[in-house]
């Protein structure tokens, strides 16, 4: 086997998923293939309701395929038992959730010290200065000892996004990070997490509906009817 | 910290209001346990110790006939059962059981039903014949002595010690005299004290004479009624009844035994004390239960993103126990110190109980048990409490989560 930093950073095959049941059963993901190499960022795009989400649940482990294959820094996960797969979100994934973004009894700071907490791989003043760097880097330098719930929704945001960071995960999932953001934070995070991905290497996948950010991407994926129809 | 305690303290918070009702259940339900088994087992505690204190802990009465080994070792030869049931050569007797390790003291004890009659009254009543200094030694009469002089009864042979109640029934006091109706004697005593044992049977009917003046009043020479036999260690009393009948061929009876109902009386009052309280606790687990099932309801988008950065169905799981746990463990706390203040309170308490007892406070005992009791009740209604909300937060799946809040 080639070592794992040959893989790249997440790749799919033949993605199947069904939603709802009997009746209501709706065929949504419809044989996705897709590899996103480290080091490159990349824009899935399509109408509403296409099925970006969906996808983006399957490549985060957050749900499983009724059929097809995942695999994240090489090792196969589809398949794998939930703890496993639960591991390699702590270690690899970096998630970023379209609408739903912090735990809001917890500071700004906290919320990025989550993910850290768990893989418990730093010392907790060590965590918490890279927290507060991350926070800076996504422009909330005076909030960071804000109550989640006192931030407003682009500075909740960009928390999520300093939060997705914080383990150096392999790959950033990222579901629309730049969709409650004005012209000047969007390009921040934007460019942030494309600098990350360039210097780090690091695989970055965004969904998004707006088009310049889509264009400076290193791959655009158009998606329709749960299909990339490129 | 634990990360799961920190989210779990973070979340205790956002259901502030009904989780200090639950905890407040919690430490009520702690702190009556312990006040009520403290005074039930208070009030058992005074009992036992008084009957101990009266009665000793051991009983040797009759010959044990049928099977009667000639050659057992301390048994005295030729001993028969007498036909007024007392024992003969009590004294002999007295001595083979004196011999046992755990036996702390022996005395002959003559007894019978007597009339007593004042200058205005009459009441039927139990003389026992004791010699003092061994009664001494079996019992806490010395202590009991409410009135008069000890020192006095040892010296005039014609004295009596009278219960507290018969006194007060033939009006009579130190220094009075009265007469007792044996079969067809008839004599005058004088009260030398009046005791009180506290329990008003015993306080009602028992007049204490000397051993050898209740034997000549009976005509009874030489006679014991039973063996009054105290122990280092009364918990004891059941094996040593038991080793002692063996070797001596009497009949000996333990504290237990004679006085069983009683005992279970106490023993049902505690565990039905501890049931009613108990279920102040259960409404409580009641309450944590609820107050988690809705805080897992409302927190499920948190669930997800907590296992989308790698929480475990463990850590999720943990996160809400240990919220019940911090419930448990301030409620067992608060509820123990409140438990012991109440406790302290209650023993403060003037009340004048003249019934099956007689005391003028109320009778707490202070044990650990009562406390572990307490706690650990508590433990299994918040675990079983926490355990069902925790297993159902753990289950939930993050797809299905998010696909909730996706639209
Ligand atoms: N539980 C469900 N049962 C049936 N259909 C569902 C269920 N959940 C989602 N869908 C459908 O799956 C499709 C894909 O949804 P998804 O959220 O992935 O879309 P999306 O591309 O992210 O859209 P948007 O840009 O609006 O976020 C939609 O048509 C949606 O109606
Ligand atoms: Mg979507």
């Amino acid at each position: 086997m080639p070592p794992v930093s040959d893989q790249p950073a997440l790749r799919c095959d033949q993605l199947h998923r069904y939603l709802g049941a009997d009746e209501g059963r709706v065929h949504v993901l419809r044989g996705v293939d897709f590899t996103a190499e480290r080091g490159r960022v990349y824009a899935i795009v399509g109408p509403s309701g296409c099925g970006k989400s969906t996808l983006l649940y399957q490549l985060g482990l957050l749900d499983r395929p009724d059929d097809g294959r995942i695999w994240i820094a090489g090792e196969l996960m589809s398949g794998a038992d939930d703890g496993l797969r639960t591991a390699a979100r702590c270690r690899h994934v970096g998630f970023v959730f379209q609408f739903h973004f912090l735990l809001l009894e917890f500071t700004a700071l906290e919320n990025v010290m989550l993910p850290m907490r768990k893989l418990g791989r730093l010392d907790p003043a060590a965590m918490a200065d890279r927290a507060a760097s991350l926070l800076a880097a996504v422009g909330l330098v005076g909030k960071t000892g804000r109550a989640a719930a006192h931030l407003s929704g682009g500075e909740q945001q960009r928390v999520a996004v300093a939060r997705a960071l914080a383990n150096e995960p392999t790959v950033i999932l990222a579901d629309e990070p730049t969709g409650n953001l004005d012209a000047a934070n969007s390009e921040l995070v934007f460019g942030l997490l494309t600098d990350l991905a360039r210097q780090n290497g690091q695989a970055v996948v965004l969904v998004t509906h707006n088009p310049e950010i889509a264009a400076r991407c290193d791959e655009v994926r158009p998606m329709r009817d749960g299909q990339f129809i490129r | 910290m634990p990360p799961n305690l920190r989210i779990a303290l973070r979340f205790l918070t956002a259901r502030k209001r009904s989780m200090l009702m639950s905890l407040a259940g919690i430490v009520f339900g702690v702190g009556f346990f312990i006040v009520t088994q403290a005074q039930t087992s208070g009030f058992e505690d005074f009992f036992i110790h008084t009957i101990l204190g009266t009665n000793g802990a051991l009983r040797v009465e009759y010959h044990i006939q049928t099977s009667a080994e000639p050659d057992a070792p301390a048994a005295p030869p030729g001993t028969r059962v007498s036909s007024d049931g007392s024992i003969q050569d009590p004294a002999r007797v007295a001595a083979a059981v004196r011999q046992f390790d755990n036996v702390s003291g022996v005395a002959l004890v003559l007894q019978s039903e007597v009339d007593i009659v004042s200058s205005a009254f009459a009441a039927p009543a139990r003389i026992y014949g004791v010699n003092l200094d061994d009664q001494l030694a079996v019992s806490d009469l010395g202590r009991q002595i409410i009135r008069g002089d000890l020192a006095d009864y040892r010296r005039a042979p014609n004295g009596a010690l009278l219960g507290s109640t018969l006194a007060e029934w033939l009006h009579l006091g130190v220094g009075d005299t009265f007469t007792i109706e044996a079969g067809d004697q008839t004599r005058r005593y004088r009260i030398s004290a009046i005791y009180e044992t506290g329990i008003r049977d015993i306080d009602k009917e028992r007049v204490y004479l000397h051993l050898d003046e209740a034997r000549s009043l009976l005509q009874r020479p030489g006679a014991a009624s039973y063996i009054q036999v105290s122990l280092f260690d009364p918990d004891r009393a059941p094996e040593d009844a038991r080793r002692i009948q063996t070797v001596i061929q009497h009949t000996v009876s333990s504290w237990q035994q004679r006085e069983k109902s009683w005992l279970e009386v106490f023993r049902a009052l505690r565990v039905s004390s501890a049931i009613t309280v108990s279920t102040i606790i259960l409404v409580a687990g009641l309450g944590i239960f609820n107050t988690l099932a809705l805080l897992v309801m409302e927190k499920t988008k948190d669930i997800a993103i907590l296992r989308s950065m790698g929480y475990t169905r463990h850590d999720i799981a943990r996160i809400f126990l240990w919220q019940g746990l911090l419930v448990l463990v301030l409620g067992a706390v608060l509820g123990c110190l409140l438990g012991a203040a109440g406790t302290w309170g209650v023993s403060r308490l003037p009340i004048r109980i003249r019934g099956i007892f007689s005391t003028d406070s109320f009778v707490v005992s202070w044990s650990v048990w009562h406390y572990v009791e307490a706690v650990v009740t508590a433990s299994v209604v918040v675990v079983i409490a926490s355990l069902v909300p925790a297993r159902r937060a753990a289950r939930l799946e993050p797809g299905d989560i998010v696909r909730g809040t996706a639209q």
